[in-house]
């Protein structure tokens, strides 16, 4: 592929079929193109002013009927073939769960460890195990040549082997909601030692952290938030169910409200068709995270995505939000 | 190919006043030549709307990060871009306009079967229409997901999907009753003589694509209606929450929007088949082999529907099957380019404004079917699906095919149908970017989808910057060509100059009527007497 590195074991079979149809297909546009300018030129009214009706060849349309039809299979059974090879994972792979919800991935290792980007040993088959909390989104390595939609109640399966080191975007390829073009991720191939080294990491410090730090200040443009160390852990919450994707903390105006003062204050809400004014309490927020449907704060789109929170989480949550400053209008 | 005479310049043109005139004469006229121009009316209307919307996105392309709008409004312009382009321009296009215009003319009829049905379905399309801009401006948003409302999202999204539905559901039927109208007239009323291979081969191609609307689109009507029943009951049918399953939702999906790939293409290849003999002088090449390479079109785009679905994880044996049956419904598309191609070997050609973006399709489709080839090889589309290459491909069909072919179909058409002539040295001017401007446009997305960028994204990363801003410049030369191309007609309509009969030396039926043509089309219905492009009767070689 132009300007994309091969970056896996697939990356290969997929661009040899590619190599193949393009050049079948530049022969026949080249071809018919000379065959038209050719014809236009030489059959020109001013150069041939006595047409001939011809009325068709048996034997050329048989020609132009099954050399096509036999190039076609050709190229169908190329396409299937180097297909198959991706759906067998060898038995030595490494499972990862990945799990995507609006807007964002998690990976889960066989060890339990929970992270937001993918890290892979060297030359070591990796099989994906895919899941998604809530609509369809789509996994797509580019570099990888890899991809599968992550459809709701269901669990697909992928399997490379990184073969390039280094950091490659992961992307969203179904339209998932508002956030779409920003459910990005990276996945981060290192040396079997490296990786050993972050895998088997017992130290906190290390857990926590991504073993790449910042892979490169472009690996997330979207409004992906820092959280400082000693932050409070309400705050992580809202961190790791995505919320602050959409809501600030410190004033600032989002895709969605920002959490900053909104406790007690009196907000205009849109129910059904009606809009009124309501008290934002703790019954009106726990409403809004666990079905936002009910009223939607004027002046927003409506595409807040139901989130499936503890009753201690939620407490924490409208506790925290309590504590932040005072009212922005908008 | 008739024994009948020019209608006489005396006759009163379906254009003259009728009646009381007004308004109400042409939105309440059963004449399927009056049907056929409100429907142009309309159809380059919402055109224009669906341009309009495609050059914002391009705008807000041009940097990374908002441009000039928030992700919520870019997700609403595509669907809604999406929707406009599909269900009001691309799918009735050449039907409804020139369908309607020519059906009958072409077959020596005064009119189609059901002229009263035919002024309904344009009175569904209105409300479709109606329908489907409201929903931009009503309730909670324009839609957000895509012209291919997939659920779950479109269950649970708080946009306005419900009116977007019912507006595409309204459109629907329209569609089934011009099909229902075109069969039958295709059947009841040919003129005396007129066999079946005698039929113009725009008839045969209106004739295979009325099946495709009438089996394949209450598909999408159920379809479109349960999506709105879960929304407002919660019946499960596609919510994997409630049991539901959200492939299926996909199959019913394609099952009916893939035959309507064909619904698009194929009379816009029956008009260039029209055209290319005319300006070549000589019969079509291989007349047979066109008109049942429609019907094949017609019977195999019926059965390679999940080619949409190969990354959905529905299984192996069914991408297997689909993606053979892909390879095989690519024969008859590349049979009429031979054909085409055949046609112009000692011909005498005159290179007419119709001719020269007739020839243009021609490249622009190829080039479109060649990159849909690449996508039914299993391995290669796991890369390209749900990627701008699969962007770029289908406006390299649906504009470089059935786009042009539209602009063929208008240019060759036009004299006939409001009898005046346009610039013909303008609509050649016009030619120069709009062909540019394609090309450095769509070309770029193809490129853009090898390297990766996903398709519906509002930002981009960096590396893919440079194709945009190629892309986006590439969009405001095409859209020069349209400006062009359009304002050159809107002029000849007011001031052109009087078009003769027969313009080009075409041969069919349509060409032996004034221009524009009389209410009634034939003073007498004509008796046919041989085949269609009949242009050196006696000298074969």
């Amino acid at each position: 592929m132009p300007f994309l590195e091969q970056a896996s074991s697939v990356s290969q079979s997929v661009d040899s079929v590619f190599l193949f149809i393009f050049a079948v297909s530049v022969a026949f546009l080249l071809a018919i193109t000379f065959a038209i300018v050719y014809f236009v030129i030489r059959y020109s009214r001013s150069r041939n002013p006595e047409p001939v009706d011809i009325e068709g060849n048996f034997w050329l349309e048989l020609v132009w009927t099954v050399v096509p039809l036999g190039l076609f299979l050709v190229m169908f059974t190329f396409g299937w073939t180097n297909y198959r090879q991706l759906k067998d994972p060898p038995r030595d792979s490494m499972v990862v769960e990945v799990t995507g919800k609006q807007w964002a991935w998690s990976f889960k290792y066989p060890s339990g460890r929970q992270t937001s980007e993918l890290y892979v040993a060297l030359g070591r088959p990796v099989r994906l195990e895919l899941k998604s909390s809530d609509v369809i989104h789509g996994f797509f390595i580019p570099a990888f040549r890899l991809k599968l939609d992550v459809v709701p109640g269901a669990t697909g399966s992928l399997w490379f082997t990184p073969l390039l080191l280094g950091s490659f975007d992961i992307q969203c390829s179904v339209i998932c909601g508002v956030n779409h073009s920003y459910m990005l991720s990276k996945v981060h191939v290192m040396p079997e030692a490296d990786f050993k080294t972050w895998y088997f990491s017992r130290d906190d410090a290390m857990r926590h952290k991504d073993p790449v730090p910042a892979a490169s200040p472009s690996a997330s443009p979207g409004p992906r938030p820092t959280v400082a160390p000693d932050e409070p852990p309400a705050l992580a919450m809202l961190k790791r169910h995505d919320c602050l994707e959409c809501h600030s903390v410190d004033g600032k105006t989002g895709v969605g409200p920002t959490f900053k003062g909104l406790f007690g204050s009196v907000q205009e809400f849109v129910v059904g068709e009606a809009t009124t004014k309501t008290l934002v309490d703790e019954t009106v927020l726990i409403q809004g995270i666990t079905d936002p449907g009910v009223r939607l704060m004027k002046g927003y789109p409506p595409v807040m995505p139901k989130r499936e929170l503890s009753r201690q989480e939620l407490v924490a949550i409208v506790t925290y939000l309590e504590s932040l400053g005072t009212v922005p209008k908008r | 190919m008739s024994q009948h005479e020019p209608a006489g310049a005396d006759a009163r043109s379906y254009l003259d006043r009728q009646g009381a005139g007004g308004l109400w004469s042409w939105i309440g006229s059963v004449d399927h030549k009056r049907i056929g121009v409100l429907y142009l009316t309309l159809m380059v209307t919402m055109f224009w709307v669906a341009v309009t919307i495609g050059i914002l996105m391009r705008i807000e392309q041009w940097t990374a990060g908002p441009t000039i709008m928030q992700p919520a409004t870019y997700n609403g312009l595509f669907t809604v871009h999406g929707v406009i382009m599909i269900f009001m321009f691309v799918v009735p296009g050449l039907p409804a306009v020139f369908g309607n215009f020519f059906l009958p003319i072409l077959i020596g009829a005064g009119d189609v079967s059901f002229p009263r049905v035919n002024l309904a379905s344009w009175w569904f399309f209105v409300t479709g229409a109606l329908l489907a801009v409201l929903s931009l401006f009503t309730g909670s948003g324009a839609p957000d997901t895509g012209w291919t409302f997939y659920a779950p999202y479109s269950l649970r999204t708080g946009t306005n999907v419900s009116l977007a539905v019912f507006a595409a559901f309204v459109l629907g039927m329209s569609s089934i009753l011009t099909g229902i109208n075109f069969i039958t007239t295709v059947h009841r009323l040919r003129a005396p003589g007129m066999t079946w291979h005698r039929m113009p081969l725009f008839v045969w191609a209106l004739y295979a694509t009325g099946w495709i609307q009438v089996i394949a689109t209450p598909i999408i009507g159920i379809t479109l209606l349960l999506v709105i029943a879960e929304r407002f009951f919660g019946i499960g049918v596609f919510d994997p929450a409630k049991g539901g399953d959200p492939l299926l939702y996909q199959h019913l999906f394609w099952i009916y929007s893939h035959p309507a790939v064909y619904v698009m293409i194929v009379p816009a290849m029956g008009a260039i088949t029209e055209i290319i003999p005319t300006f070549a002088r000589r019969t079509i090449f291989g007349y047979k082999a066109i008109a049942y390479s429609s019907l094949a079109i017609a019977a195999f785009g019926s059965i390679v529907w999940a080619h949409h679905m190969f990354t959905s994880g529905m299984g192996e044996a069914a991408n297997l099957v689909f993606s053979l049956f892909t390879f095989i419904v690519a024969v008859p598309s590349a049979i009429k380019v031979f054909n085409w191609t055949a046609t112009l070997y000692r011909g005498s050609i005159e290179l007419a404004p119709p001719m020269l973006y007739a020839l243009t399709f021609i490249f622009l489709f190829s080039l479109g079917g060649l990159t849909g080839v690449m996508q039914g090889a299993l391995a290669l589309n796991v890369h390209l699906h749900d990627t701008y290459f699969i962007v770029g491909h289908f406006h390299y069909v649906m504009f470089g095919g059935t786009g042009f072919a539209f602009f063929a179909a208008l240019l060759y058409w036009f004299p006939k149908m409001f009898g005046r002539m346009y610039c013909r040295a303008t609509a050649v001017v016009a030619w120069v970017p709009l062909f540019v401007g394609f090309n450095l446009f769509y070309f770029s997305m193809l490129v853009l989808g090898l390297m990766g960028m996903p398709r519906r994204y509002f930002d981009h990363l960096p590396q893919f910057h440079t194709g945009h801003s190629v892309a986006t410049v590439g969009a405001f030369v095409l859209v020069l060509g349209l400006a062009i191309f359009f304002g050159n007609l809107v002029k000849a309509l007011f001031r052109g100059e009087r078009a003769p009969a027969d313009p080009w030396g075409g041969r069919t039926l349509e060409w032996t009527l004034s221009s524009p043509p009389p209410v009634e089309n034939f003073a007498a219905i004509p008796t046919i007497t041989g085949g269609p492009y009949a242009y050196n009767p006696g000298r074969k070689a």
